[in-house]
């Protein structure tokens, strides 16, 4: 297998379940968007459940699952992003504009970026792939771990994953 | 050095297992002494500034130090139940009287006469031998942790990480929130040992995790310049062009060993299990060693984690107080025992299911 070992070495490769984007028809018009996952191994660890508040992670019949998500009932409020201490959800909003998608992510680095600041957009190596503006940063937990909201160019919501602020 | 202090239970190790077990036992009117060796109560987790696996009644998703507060608080419900000494060790036991001494600060000696002891020591660290291994600016992860998550100190400006396991991931991410930056991520084996998202969380960022690879050696005259890394092969021999990393610090994440000396003076049967990273006691599930009055508990039983040692604590508090012939919650058991096997269940409990295939005994009949 041509992409194991960079599989191994932490980086999501179509090797694996959780790469999926959630369905085109559900996710398109879905206002405040919805979730996705990166969890690709069974470990015994289910906050991203037990900090949604619509069971849109479904529960675990054991804590090793992986998590499953019911797309109907998933609102992209954000609560996974904050509370996975994997740091492995993800929210991604199609309905931002025309052109944009809003992204969601959890962000626990300095400096931490204001309204309206430009930053570099990396995806699951780390590369820069885009700029994207940030929209509002929200504190779910008020527990420092930040969920910034990110517009970003449609075409790379599957590349995105991590943003880098320059100051 | 006179006087001899008497105690129910005596508990070696204020970390998450033995202040769970301490919890446990104080809620069932047992007197309890605690020796935790460090300044301060709390073990591993007081550095631990990420936020825990592992289900929610261990409180996953909550930040390590923050669950020691926790179950601090839990204690002091009892706190007439519960004393407490920091700063202070258990050195040594011995067999024939059943007399724990115990060092407090550099030179005060006690001495302790408990009913029944609690293992709850840790673990410690390994290292790994390489030219110049003792040069400033080689740390242990731990040390790493303790300069930056206790004191506010950053150790470097660049640092090599050596081991991919949940240490050495979780530290490196540690490091890149303080601003230090990771030069790359060793691992000699061909897959990341720790959980795949700590590594996924690190690599967004740009850090290399270079599989199959290891440090030949330590660069720098007065203190860390940098480090020779080269490729490994299957069998683990050096392959390909040795390469210089740039870094002044080289950070050893490379295992953990179980603490346990004090069971070895008790006589205890030990057995050497690479699953659980070291010699380790024999134990039945209620966590009892050979010795009757001897219970082992977290991290000191076989490297595993908080979330199991905060479980294996609970079960041997209840042992004790039960084998003090106090009333306890018999159905506690099963329930502990049941979050225990649950958190075992996964791909990431094989290793251990394994290794307490090896450790675990059903019972110690009349012993
Ligand atoms: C970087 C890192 C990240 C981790 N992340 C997670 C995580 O996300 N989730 C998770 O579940 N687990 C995690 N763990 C593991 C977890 O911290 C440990 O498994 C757990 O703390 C073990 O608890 P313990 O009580 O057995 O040992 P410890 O917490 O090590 O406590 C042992 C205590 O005993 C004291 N002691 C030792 N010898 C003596 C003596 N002779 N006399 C008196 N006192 C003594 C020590 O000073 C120490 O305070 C992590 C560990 C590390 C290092
Ligand atoms: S975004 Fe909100 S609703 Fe959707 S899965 Fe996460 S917590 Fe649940
Ligand atoms: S909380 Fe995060 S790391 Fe834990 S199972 Fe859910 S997605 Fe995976």
């Amino acid at each position: 297998m041509k992409n194991e070992k960079l599989y191994n070495s932490g980086v999501l490769t179509e090797l694996c379940k959780g790469a999926v984007l959630p369905p085109k028809e559900l996710w398109e018009n879905k206002k405040g968007g919805l979730v996705i996952i990166e969890c690709p191994q069974r470990i015994p660890c289910n906050p991203c459940h037990t900090s949604c508040p619509t069971g849109a992670v479904v529960e675990f019949k054991d804590i090793n699952d992986q998590p499953e998500i019911d797309y109907e009932k998933c609102t992209g409020c954000g609560m996974c992003v904050a509370k996975c201490p994997g740091l492995a959800c993800f929210v991604i909003d199609l309905t931002f504009s025309e052109d944009k998608a809003l992204l969601k992510l959890p962000y626990e680095l300095t400096p931490m970026p204001e309204k309206k600041d430009k930053v570099w957009c990396l995806n699951r190596v780390g590369e820069v792939v885009t700029e994207g503006t940030v929209e509002n940063i929200t504190e779910p937990f008020k527990d420092s771990t930040k969920v910034l909201h990110v517009s970003i160019d449609k075409s790379f919501v599957d590349q995105v994953r991590s943003v880098r602020v320059v100051k | 050095m006179s006087e001899i202090k008497k105690t129910d239970i005596l508990i070696v190790g204020g970390g998450a297992a033995g202040l769970s077990a301490a919890a446990e036992a104080a809620s069932y009117g047992a007197k309890i002494t605690v020796l935790e060796s460090d300044l301060h109560l709390g073990g591993q987790l007081v550095k631990q500034t990420h936020k825990f696996f592992g289900s929610k009644d261990e409180h996953a998703g909550t930040r390590g130090y923050k669950i020691a507060d926790i179950i601090l608080k839990e204690i002091e419900d009892n706190k007439e139940n519960v004393e407490v000494h920091t700063n202070t060790a258990a050195v040594g036991f011995y067999k024939n009287d059943g007399i724990v001494t115990a060092m407090s600060g550099e030179e005060s000696y006690f001495k302790l006469q408990p009913k029944k002891i609690l293992m709850a020591t840790g673990a410690q660290e390994r290292i790994i031998p390489f030219p110049n291994n003792d040069l400033p600016g080689v740390y242990g992860a731990g040390a790493v942790q303790t300069l930056m998550n206790v004191y506010g100190v950053v150790p470097g400006k660049k640092v090599l990480m050596v081991g991919a396991g949940n240490i050495g991931l979780i530290v490196s991410y540690q490091l890149m929130q303080a601003g230090v930056e990771i030069a790359a991520v060793l691992e000699a084996l061909p897959k990341i040992g720790g959980y795949w998202v700590h590594a996924a969380k690190i690599r967004r960022l740009g850090v290399p995790i270079l599989l199959r690879h290891t440090i030949k050696a330590a660069l720098g005259k007065d203190v860390v310049e940098g480090a020779v890394i080269q490729e490994l092969n299957d069998k683990f021999q050096l392959i390909g062009e040795p390469k210089k990393i740039d870094c002044d610090v080289i950070c050893l994440a490379v295992g953990l060993t179980p603490t346990n000396e004090m069971l070895w003076q008790a006589g205890c049967e030990m057995k050497f299990v690479s699953q659980l990273c070291g010699h380790v006691p024999v134990r039945d599930a209620k966590l009892r060693t050979s010795h009757p009055d001897f219970w082992v508990a977290g991290d000191a039983a076989g490297i595993e984690e908080a979330s199991a040692a905060m479980i294996e604590g609970r079960i041997a508090g209840l042992a004790m107080s039960e084998a003090l012939g106090l009333k306890i919650q018999q159905e506690n058991y099963g329930i502990y025992q049941e979050r225990l096997d649950s958190l075992r269940r996964g791909e990431a409990g094989e290793k251990i299911r394994c290794g307490l295939g090896m450790a675990q005994i059903t019972d110690w009949g009349n012993k």
